[in-house]
């Protein structure tokens, strides 16, 4: 089994697509590795979010993913 | 065609098809008997320049549980007795609609009050990403300066 990692927004195009499998369990550093040096200079950024399993963490730095989770890169909303 | 009713105070949806503006604005006027005040604001996609297509993507565990926390936190702001929030998802293209809000309270300045507060924090709070397809193609729209000094009114 794995985790489900979402990439929303403008981080698709970064990534290369719009979801992608990576082994559990996953925490931050492990998800920096998994997504390539590009994404990964975006999820440093402050105003980039995480969510896991519906809950957007308050410190991404803690995530823990385990089997079947689902993560997502959440970069900053759009304005109007 | 039945008629649409609205069975909670706070109507929250967020839809891929076009928003009938019209048939909820009637069902919400008959839904806030107890109301001395409704205010509607309708926005729309800006013909702007060579944008062809607006494109909304949403992340549905997040998006809609936060815009229903967002009308419930306007309705104990403004003692709203009730409030539609209406967003559109998916491709639109310029003059149509793409969010409709809705207040209903005892008093006109509440409800106004209301909807400038919900659509502020729609714009730049919302779990929304949008982009914009050009003659050379799609381009994501980044947050403007402009949206954090709308929010910063409300703080």
């Amino acid at each position: 089994m794995a985790v489900r990692v979402l990439f929303l927004g403008p981080l698709a195009d970064l990534a290369g697509s719009a979801e992608r499998e990576i082994p559990a369990p996953l925490d931050w550093l492990g998800l920096l590795d998994a997504v390539g040096p590009e994404v990964a200079g975006q999820l440093r950024d402050e105003r980039v979010h995480i969510a896991c399993a519906g809950r957007v963490l308050a410190d991404k730095t803690t995530l823990t993913a385990g089997d079947g989770d689902e993560v997502a890169l959440l970069p900053p909303v759009s304005g109007g | 065609m039945a008629r649409l009713r609205l069975e909670s105070p706070l109507d929250v949806r967020l839809t891929d098809s076009g928003l009938s503006v019209g048939e909820a604005l009637a069902a919400f006027n008959a839904a806030q008997g107890g109301a001395g005040a409704i205010v509607s604001m309708l926005g729309k996609v800006r013909p702007d320049g060579d944008v062809k297509a607006l494109e909304l993507t949403h992340y549905k565990p997040l998006t809609l549980p936060g815009i229903q926390a967002l009308a419930d936190t306007a309705r104990n702001r403004f003692s709203l007795t009730g409030a539609v929030v209406w967003h559109r998802i998916g491709v639109m293209v310029p003059g149509e609609a793409i969010v409709l809000v809705a207040t209903a309270a005892l008093h006109r300045r509440d409800a106004f009050a209301a909807a400038d507060y919900l659509m502020d924090h729609l714009k730049s709070a919302a779990w929304l990403w949008k982009r914009e397809r050009r003659a050379d193609g799609w381009h994501w729209i980044e947050p403007r300066s402009q949206d954090h000094a709308d929010l910063a009114r409300w703080k």
